[in-house]
């Protein structure tokens, strides 16, 4: 019997309405598993904000969740533009994000920041041209 | 812990279709030897398989009228959605003396109480600033759907009674003031919109006891009532205690309206319902003060228990209300103390599929190993909604494999083909084999 439960979700950016299913899924399965309220919340956020990322940003990707006893490993990676300054990026209120989506309330600049502050361990790799890989680690 | 739930089933009628099993939006239900059985931790009471039973197998349960009867003196606490059932009414007096006429003692209007329900509404979010948005309490299926669904949202339900209860308690105190009866001769009787209210009676959320003493049905009382509207004695003496605000807590929308701010969102059908849940559990909306949410269309003028159509019930509503002061009641120097939620409401994990993370992983792995097996076409002939409700089911020791008829087909077909194998072995190869042996003859 496997001691991890690992899934996949193919994130395609042709319909922009479905984002945002993948990190329902995982929210559902962790509350189905008995993760703690806060745990879930802090995969959901992080997850969703980086699968938005995806879709806004990349034109889609995919995300591989692993999920053991004793963390929640996300990631996501997609072969987007990149980010050339991923410093930059992380800051609070930077966003590149087109004007067709700020009217559904995204481009505050604060997905990277939220991912860092609902994780307990981020990374971001990214090559401009190339793609973005961000992993996220929530400890059970 | 025990579950209690106000939906009962006419085995009779119940013919063992899929429709209620496909519309429960807490998947509660499944059909068991040709049967729907409610599965009593996951359901809310939201009504959802009463409107969709083409039977007309599911039935709310609730009090039979006679029930005035058990009490030497009783009070009426008529719903607010009460009032929206009624042709060209422009006064609910004519509705409240109406409930005098057909047997009650006394009347507590429900939409009076909702009226002090929205003052301390207002008040406690004014301050408690940093826990908003603040999700409304009145509809049980939303909080019973909360406690078992959606832990991060618990600490955002305002901790203030449903406008019935806080009804309920005002009017025993009256009651028993005015009448100087003890406790069990007093009968508080609510007229309810919906089978929830029931269930929020017999187990309730966030108090010791409800101060209800019997739930009767908005569509028992209506016919009833009817002969005994009457504009006439529009001279006598006042009745009504609510204005605007407490009517209109009816309707999807009312009791944010009652708040006085623009900084709200009104979401109705329990389908909506979760999916402001959802978004609000990811924070897509933390900037607002006041969630307001409902499992029936329209609001509770949408109930299983009404008689007018939701949307009808609704612009009858608007009519009535609209020569109504904003509102009647007040806290004045009352204690607002009782109208607060005296228990904190505790998560239920009623979904959870294993004790441990260890347990769950396997029961996990063990659900996606079954669902690669199933055809993934959701028929419901095994009698679970969906094939991954039915691989949940197996996990928690609740179905079988076999209930799957796609996988029994291949069953039948892998056994028949055995035994297709066995009766060609036994004709050839077992003749040829025994044929050594003389004193036993194959055909
Ligand atoms: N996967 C990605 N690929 C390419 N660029 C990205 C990616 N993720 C983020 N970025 C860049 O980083 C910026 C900041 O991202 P962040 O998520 O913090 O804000 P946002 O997406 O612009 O707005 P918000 O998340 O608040 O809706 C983005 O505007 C974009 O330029
Ligand atoms: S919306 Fe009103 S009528 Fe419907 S379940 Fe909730 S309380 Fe009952
Ligand atoms: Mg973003």
């Amino acid at each position: 019997m496997s001691k991890t439960i690992k899934l996949v979700y193919e994130v395609t950016a042709d319909d922009f309405t479905r984002a945002g299913e993948a990190s329902g899924d995982v929210k559902s399965k962790l509350k189905m598993m008995g993760v703690s309220p806060e745990a879930v919340r802090k995969v959901a956020i992080a997850m969703y904000e980086g699968e938005i990322n995806m879709v806004i940003h990349a034109g889609g990707g995919r995300i591989d969740v692993e999920i053991s006893e004793s963390e929640v490993t996300v990631v996501l990676a997609d072969k987007g533009p990149g980010i050339e300054d991923i410093e930059q990026a992380m800051q609070a209120g930077w966003s590149t994000a087109p004007d067709n989506v700020r009217s559904l309330g995204f481009g505050a600049g604060m997905g990277l920041p939220n991912i860092k502050k609902y994780s307990d361990f981020m990374d971001v790799k990214s090559q401009v041209g190339a793609g973005t890989t961000v992993t996220i680690k929530v400890l059970l | 812990m025990k579950f209690n739930n106000s939906v009962h089933l006419d085995t009779e009628k119940c013919k063992g279709c899929i429709n209620c099993i496909k519309r429960c939006p807490t998947q509660a239900i499944r059909v068991r030897n040709g049967k729907a059985v409610i599965i009593k931790e996951f359901c809310i009471d939201c009504g959802e398989c009463i409107r969709i039973c083409p039977h007309h197998a599911k039935l709310p349960i609730y009090d039979p009228l006679p029930v005035l009867d058990d009490y030497e003196y009783t009070v009426a606490l008529p719903a607010p959605s009460l009032y929206s059932q009624f042709n060209n009414l422009d006064d609910t007096d004519i509705v409240l003396r109406a409930l005098l006429k057909i047997g009650f003692d006394n009347v507590y209007e429900v939409s009076s109480a909702a009226e002090l329900v929205s003052e301390i509404s207002r008040r406690y979010i004014a301050e408690n600033e940093d826990k908003k948005p603040f999700i409304s309490s009145a509809c049980p299926s939303v909080v019973r759907l909360i406690r078992i669904r959606f832990p991060n949202l618990i600490e955002h339900i305002i901790p203030l009674s449903a406008p019935a209860e806080v009804a309920a308690s005002l009017a025993r105190k009256m009651a028993s003031e005015k009448t100087g009866l003890p406790p069990d001769k007093i009968g508080i009787i609510f007229i309810s919109p919906c089978p929830a209210k029931v269930t929020a009676v017999k187990n309730p959320i966030g108090i010791e006891k409800s101060d209800i003493d019997a739930v009767v049905a908005i569509k028992d009382v209506y016919p009833v009532m009817l002969n005994h509207m009457s504009h006439s004695d529009a001279v006598l003496e006042e009745l009504s205690a609510s204005g605007k605000i407490g009517v209109s807590w009816s309707r999807s929308g009312g009791e944010a309206g009652g708040l006085l701010t623009d900084s709200y969102l009104a979401a109705d059908g329990i389908e909506n319902v979760i999916k402001v849940l959802e978004d609000m559990e990811d924070q897509k909306f933390p900037d607002l003060n006041f969630i307001e949410l409902n499992a029936c269309f329209g609001g509770c003028v949408g109930g299983t228990l009404t008689v007018e159509n939701p949307y009808v019930a609704k612009a009858k509503l608007d009519r009535l209300r609209k020569y109504m002061p904003v509102s009647k009641s007040r806290i004045g120097d009352m204690n607002p103390e009782p109208l607060f939620l005296q228990d904190k409401i505790e998560y239920i994990p009623v979904f959870k599929i294993g004790a441990d993370m260890k347990e769950s992983i396997a029961a996990m792995a063990k659900i996606s190993e079954l669902c690669d097996k199933f055809p993934g076409l959701d028929c419901g002939s095994c009698g679970a909604p969906t094939c991954r409700a039915l691989a949940e089911d197996i996990v928690s020791g609740r179905a079988n494999e076999r209930d799957c008829i796609h996988l029994l087909r291949g069953y039948i077909h892998q056994l028949s083909e055995q035994f297709n194998l066995l009766d060609s072995y036994t004709k050839h190869g077992a003749a040829d084999a025994l044929s050594n042996v003389s004193d036993v003859k194959v055909e």
